[in-house]
């Protein structure tokens, strides 16, 4: 497994820790923070569509 | 003799040989804090009910080094392709930029340290407990010899366990607390000593921040005086950022998990 393919991992982690992080601060009434890892949550699949569309040519392997 | 399959891809592995051993060596570490976190869990669930401790931890300082580490994951994977571009100015740069996250992450995970370090739990021999950082202790304070007084910035309570769950309590007022050595039955710092909970925090992040400072180390180390691999074998030392970038990307996965349960459970 190359970096890319590791890295596409650790975006879909960060992606779902994001969305949980959400979870967790609208449940705790942290709403500053629910917000922030929605918008984190967004941003983090924004970065991973741009990073594979960049390293389109270089092996998963 | 040269060392074979530091560049082409060895036939029956499908990878070079320094990809393979990082591997190995990343499968070895998913058992190591794999047996933590499994520990933890232990540990979590046979806890005393309502002895557990809940938002010890500053959930701010947490999310600024999972936003840290993040962003070095980035840099990581922007100066190992840049080498495979060829740009090594790039690279110099992102790898420059990883090194500066990682001491960012060191310098916020040493502050959490010290703030526990200087945060006492006292218990009292009217059964009451000051708790609180520390402020000072008089000069001739001396808990042996029951002489002087510590001041804490904190509270004190009657219930013990008024001190496990501080999310649950809203509005906690703090002030300076001075107690006499006299009155003193037990004196602890949040060390890992304390208790379980501590225990296995600092357990599993003082083995993390060890893999951030070797990560650190190594990736120091390309950036430095490794990089003149660059000017005779730009291939292999490609490779050698891949492996490097692999340890990285592993170090914040860990991380990953352990903000999650640490900071948010």
């Amino acid at each position: 497994m190359s970096l890319k393919a590791f890295h596409l991992i650790f975006v879909t982690s960060l992606t779902l820790l994001s969305l949980s992080f959400s979870g967790w601060a609208f449940a705790n009434g942290k709403i500053l923070f629910g917000i922030s890892g929605i918008v984190a949550a967004i941003l983090v699949v924004i970065y991973g569509i741009y990073f594979l569309k960049k390293l389109k040519k270089i092996s998963y392997l | 003799m040269e060392i074979p399959y530091t560049i082409q891809a060895r036939p029956d592995t499908g990878v070079y040989n320094a990809k393979l051993g990082i591997w190995l060596f990343l499968a070895s570490e998913v058992m190591l804090f794999g047996g933590l976190f499994s520990s933890y869990v232990l540990l979590r669930v046979g806890a005393e009910p309502g002895m557990w401790p809940h938002g010890w931890l500053d959930v701010r300082l947490g999310t600024a080094n999972t936003i840290i580490l993040a962003l070095s994951a980035i840099t990581t994977l922007l100066a190992w392709a840049a080498c495979k571009v060829g740009q090594f100015g790039k690279f110099k740069f992102f790898h420059a930029c990883t090194l500066l996250c990682a001491l960012a992450f060191l310098g916020i995970k040493s502050y959490e340290y010290h703030d526990k370090w200087i945060h006492y739990e006292i218990k009292l021999n009217d059964g009451t407990f000051a708790d609180g950082h520390l402020v000072e202790k008089s000069e001739d304070f001396d808990l042996a010899k029951k002489t002087g007084t510590v001041t804490l910035h904190g509270r004190i309570v009657n219930d013990e366990t008024l001190l496990y769950d501080l999310r649950s309590q809203k509005d906690i007022k703090l002030d300076e607390v001075t107690v006499k050595a006299a009155d003193i039955k037990q004196m602890e710092n949040y060390g890992p000593w304390h208790n379980t909970y501590l225990a296995i925090y600092f357990t599993m992040t003082g083995l993390h921040a060890l893999h951030i400072l070797g990560g650190s180390i190594v990736i120091g180390f390309l950036w430095g005086p490794g990089r003149k691999m660059w000017k005779t074998n730009p291939t292999q030392f490609t490779n050698r950022i891949e492996v490097s970038g692999l340890f990285w990307h592993f170090v914040d996965l860990v991380w990953i998990f352990l903000f999650p349960v640490l900071y948010l459970t």
